[in-house]
């Protein structure tokens, strides 16, 4: 079956707010899966980062959500060099991430972390980790 | 000394801790190579990520503050840490470009910063101001015989427009910047690859795999070590390295170093003052098997 998407169908309260905080036209990708070939950690993803724009593009906005791909993405960006359309996908996850986060959901409990995590880590990987998966 | 080489100096908060070593060393070869590094005289954490979401303006403030600093002090700001360079130069770009943004934030802290600082990292700073044949020339004991290969990342790169210290897809400042201290560059296709980065935090089974994935890649190229400009790679590294031995028996854990302690043995600096001995997997063994 033939699904035509255009920019007209993607109109929804959801689709409007994530496209404004992240300033990316979810329309635009085609799909060739350029970002899910060099994705470095998307075999840990539930649902690969091309799937989750497609998922996006059709509406399935809670399938996405309830899905560990945006708490697993990096933000290294390889998704964006490597997109021929220019769509930056890292964006979308932190959009994703941050829809979770400004509504007070975090995936991180600081006072849950293991003891040595906090003792190790290099202070760039606290302040990164409680950014990205802390409100 | 000419004043053409004096560039202010951001270490960051993880320089100033955990990685030491990349701090000092780098410090002494600055001398050797007439590069004045003068530390900001006030500075703070640059806030580790860049914010993807443009409205997030918060996520900006303390690399603006910083900038504003280095602005007092000079027209250039170098920095060591792939994080750190990402995050300053990423934010320069955005408030250079937006007058509004740059207002709020000015505003917020009361600051006047105007985009008058240059962003370098470190390995720029090598290029272009000292340039590779003049390093090629102060290399006091030549790194013959080492395998070394370079490990970009994703902070140098990426975003290629905004921050790319070069190429991002085929990238050559590090490999050129070895082959000049008279090592042998090891190249492997994972050098470009993320090594788990801050998901460290979460998920460190996810991040033994990223990182496994690099490593791998240059052993089975023949590295004998990995070169890094970054302590969140490093640490990512080095505590993958069991894991990998679980999952492929025939790999053998490889030091990882920071490439300014990697410059600063073959300027001849005092081994003392390099810190390889904060490395979890030691060096100094390899350099003693090739006579160095």
């Amino acid at each position: 079956m033939k699904i035509k998407i255009g920019v007209k169908d993607l109109r929804s309260e959801f689709i409007d707010l994530i496209q404004r905080i992240t300033g990316e036209e979810i329309a635009l990708c085609y799909q060739c899966g350029n970002c899910t070939a060099g994705c470095p950690a998307a075999f840990a993803m539930d649902i690969a980062p091309h799937h989750v724009v497609r998922l996006l593009q059709l509406g399935h906005e809670e399938t996405v959500l309830d899905a560990n791909s945006m708490w697993i993405c990096v933000s290294c960006l390889q998704c964006y060099s490597r997109c021929p359309k220019n769509v930056d996908i890292s964006r979308i996850m932190e959009g994703l991430r941050q829809m979770s986060l400004r509504k007070g959901i975090d995936k991180v409990e600081i006072k849950q972390l293991p003891v040595d995590i906090l003792s190790d880590s290099p202070q760039q990987a606290l302040v990164a980790g409680f950014r990205k998966l802390v409100n | 000394m000419t004043k053409e080489k004096d560039i202010g100096y951001y270490p960051g908060c993880t320089l100033n801790t955990v990685a030491r070593g990349f701090d000092t060393s780098t410090r002494e070869s600055a001398k050797i190579l007439g590069i004045n590094l003068k530390e900001l005289s006030q500075w703070n954490c640059c806030g580790a990520v860049y914010p993807l979401t443009p409205d997030n303006l918060m996520g900006v403030a303390g690399a603006a503050k910083v900038l504003s600093a280095a602005e007092k002090e000079g027209e250039r700001l170098t920095t060591l840490c792939s994080f750190c360079f990402n995050v300053l130069k990423r934010t320069k770009t955005g408030l250079d470009r937006d007058e509004e943004r740059r207002r709020v934030v000015n505003d917020f802290h009361e600051i006047d910063y105007s985009g008058g600082v240059k962003v370098l990292h470190f390995l720029e700073v090598l290029k272009e101001d000292v340039g590779f044949g003049k390093i090629k020339e102060s290399v006091k004991t030549p790194l013959k015989g080492l395998k070394l290969a370079p490990y970009y990342g994703c902070m140098l790169l990426r975003p290629f427009e905004e921050v790319g210290i070069d190429d991002h897809e085929n990238p050559t400042i590090f490999e050129d910047f070895l082959a000049t201290l008279g090592c042998e560059v090891v190249r492997y296709p994972k050098r470009i690859d993320c090594c788990g980065a801050h998901i460290s935090v979460s998920e460190k089974e996810i991040v033994a795999v990223m990182s496994g994935n690099v490593l791998l890649s240059a052993f089975r190229n023949g590295a004998e070590a990995l070169i890094t400009s970054c302590p969140l790679c490093l640490y990512n590294i080095e505590r993958s390295e069991e894991a990998l031995v679980k999952r492929e028996p025939a790999f053998k854990p490889i030091p990882v170093v920071y490439f300014s302690q990697i410059l600063g043995l073959a300027l001849g600096q005092d081994r003392e003052s390099l810190g390889f001995e904060r490395n979890m997997y030691d060096f100094r063994p390899l350099l003693k098997s090739k006579g160095l």
